[in-house]
């Protein structure tokens, strides 16, 4: 067994032709990590450039980040209860739950868009408690607690918007995070807080670790790192800030949408939650071994509460995010394909169905490959039917990767 | 010298069923105090009460040669007794590092103090002179069964703990793997702390122990140094409880 160990990054001597045969090891060995979903958005891409050339300009790049956002969020907080080996079917209808009170506090009882928000983000709260608190301390399993959940948040969300009306979303602020777009200067700072953000860090770290002894990653490795990011970054905020309006002297319609820099705190909010914090690294080790953090003196039964809290929690902002990019909620809000598309997401992504492995940056990739596929097939003119069908088969799709990679994992000694 | 653990007169009961009578059991300091017995004979129950997860029904636990009351296991993680059980519980998904502190993180503020886990991590393993890991960073999923009982020891022995139980640490192990994780025991010892080894075989018994504890049906029929007896008055120990002078008599307590 000893001869398939793999030699992590930090130990063997740094060099970059060390680090990028351990990669290739640990993706042999079946950890293909961010690989499957990085390798699918290219030739989705390209399949779709090459079939329809609109797919490839400003206006439908610009589309895919305001359709893909409210799959996207729902699915980073489903990927804390993937993380703990649990599965959360009601998150769709709980985002539509809580999009109900955000649309009804605004326009039945006209309070301010925060107020309306922080309404919307404890309810889900409130949700997620009631959801873990019924799987960890009462013993029913996470499949029936929120198979029930997914119909009665179903009905309530009926009686909230009375059954059946269309409530609409009226409020400035709420309608800017799906329908504005920030200044090209502002897309810009982004991205220079962003990439130097990350390379500051980076090198922060490894100065540490040298100065503590320890094997740091090298400064061409991180060079790659920071360069690759800003290369990425600074493509997407370029196209975001061309100008996609037909007739630009009517009006001008170019610059990052409002919603991208949510998703990117989302994003690094979450990701340091789970890497850098103790209640992160105990949300990994009950989804690993629940016996074996019991023994470690963790308390169970409250991280599986909390990634409950979690999940319903995102479920609410990425509810509100729906709402805004619909400038409304009706009983549909939330269902239909939602849930199953954020759930996809996160397993497209690489999060594991059998818990343990996973991370935020995992529905962002996977929700990127659900947005493409769902926008792209759009423009090629199949009906909703031939969507769907495509969308499962690529659900079916991944979790029969991850199945297989684990069984290969396990042969060779990795996970 | 006071034994670091010494146990008088345990009785313990599950229900109607009485699984140790009047149990005496002590461990020195920089020795390995070998816990022998036939299956039901009472090791796991005795080194439980010893851990602090089951309570005692009667008898008193003594550490560092004072009297101490033991309510639970943190109590017996806070004297500093630590127990390897059978089945590990370590995290697959998790490195070695993350192992050894889960539970019990290093933290600044709120952030994990991830370069002094790693350092210290490193150096408890290299005061058990552990080279068998290639990296302290692998997933505990890429070990064998042998470095996975490492990992295991090395995480009881990072709290500066005076006492490590072992519940079968080879069991489950090969024969070259075997040797590595009794070099490990014995060394263990050497650095000061008192191990206690539960096995049933007799083989490691007598390749690592200093003495042995056999327990017969719930009582503990003798406790004598390794270099004082043979193998066969072991196994006879284990077996039938008496061997010629050692062991229960009628009359000293022997169910009869």
């Amino acid at each position: 067994m000893s001869a398939t160990m793999t030699p992590d990054r930090t130990t063997s001597a740094p060099s970059i032709g060390k680090n990028a045969r351990g990669y290739i090891e640990r993706v042999r060995g079946g950890d293909m990590g961010a690989l499957p979903a990085v390798i699918g958005l290219v030739v989705l891409c390209t399949v779709f450039t090459a079939l329809r050339p609109s797919f490839f300009t400003p206006i439908n790049f610009a589309n895919l980040f305001t359709q893909g956002a409210g799959i996207i969020v729902i699915a980073m907080g489903l990927v804390f209860v993937l993380l703990i080996g649990e599965i959360d079917l009601s998150a769709g209808f709980a985002s539509g739950v809580c999009a109900a009170v955000l649309a009804v506090t605004l326009a039945d009882h006209g309070l301010p868009w925060y107020v309306a928000v922080v309404a919307a983000i404890v309810t889900g709260v409130l949700i997620g408690t009631a959801l873990g608190t019924l799987v960890a301390k009462v013993g029913i399993p996470s499949f029936v607690v929120t198979l029930a959940a997914f119909l009665g948040f179903q009905g309530l969300l009926l009686l909230l918007v009375d059954q059946g009306t269309n409530v609409p979303v009226r409020d400035q602020v709420i309608l800017a995070i799906s329908n504005n777009n920030l200044p090209p200067v502002i897309g810009w700072a982004v991205f220079a807080v962003g990439v130097g953000g990350y390379a500051i860090l980076q090198l922060l770290r490894a100065r540490k670790r040298v100065a503590r002894g320890l094997l740091a990653d090298p400064l061409s490795l991180i060079a790659l790192r920071v360069g690759g990011l800003a290369v990425i970054s600074g493509l997407a905020v370029y196209a975001l800030n061309l100008e996609r309006s037909r007739n630009p002297a009517l009006t001008s319609l170019q610059g990052m949408p409002v919603v991208v820099p949510i998703v990117i705190v989302l994003l690094l909010v979450w990701t340091f939650v789970l890497r850098r914090t103790a209640f992160g690294r105990h949300l990994y080790a009950v989804g690993g071994n629940a016996e074996a953090a019991r023994r470690a003196g963790i308390a169970v039964d409250r991280i599986r509460i909390s990634a409950f809290v979690i999940c319903s929690g995102m479920a609410a902002v990425g509810g509100i995010i729906a709402a805004s990019r619909a400038a409304s909620v009706d009983p549909n809000t939330g269902g239909s394909t939602v849930l199953l598309y954020a759930v996809g997401a996160a397993v497209i992504g690489g999060t594991s169905l059998f818990g343990g492995k996973g991370r935020v940056l995992d529905a962002v990739l996977g929700g990127a490959v659900v947005a493409v596929i769902e926008n792209g097939m759009g423009l090629l003119g199949y009906s909703a039917g031939v969507k769907y069908i495509v969308t499962g088969s690529v659900l079916l799709l991944a979790a029969g990767v991850d199945a297989l990679l684990r069984k290969r994992a396990a042969a060779s000694g990795l996970r | 010298m006071a034994p670091v653990l010494e146990l008088r007169g345990i009785d313990k009961s599950f229900g109607p069923v009485q699984v140790l009578h009047d149990v005496n059991f002590s461990a020195q300091a920089g020795e390995v105090t070998a816990l022998v017995g036939d299956n039901g004979a009472g090791k796991s129950t005795l080194v439980k009460c010893a851990g602090g997860i089951y309570p005692i029904d009667a008898g008193q636990f003594y550490f560092d040669g004072k009297p101490v009351q033991v309510n639970g296991p943190r109590d017996a993680a806070e004297l500093g007794i630590e127990i390897v059980y059978q089945d590990l519980a370590l995290c697959d998904n998790l490195d070695i590092v993350q192992n050894m502190f889960l539970g019990r993180e290093r933290k600044r503020g709120l952030v994990l103090d991830e370069d002094s886990m790693e350092k210290l991590a490193e150096e408890t393993l290299a005061s058990l002179s552990v080279r068998t890991v290639k990296s302290i960073r692998q997933l505990v999923s890429s070990l064998s069964g042998g470095q996975r009982q490492t990992v295991a020891i090395a995480k009881a022995v990072l709290w500066n703990s005076k006492v490590v139980i072992l519940d079968e640490p080879t069991a489950a192990l090969g024969v070259a793997q075997t040797s590595q994780v009794l070099e490990l025991v014995r060394r263990l010892a050497d650095n000061g702390l008192a191990v206690v080894l539960i096995s049933h075989n007799m083989n490691d018994v007598f390749a690592v122990s200093d003495r042995i504890a056999a327990l017969y049906l719930g009582r503990m029929a003798a406790q004598v140094k390794t270099a004082d007896v043979t193998h066969a008055q072991v196994v006879e120990l284990i077996t039938s409880g008496r061997s010629g002078e050692l062991g229960l008599h009628n009359g000293s307590g022997v169910a009869s």
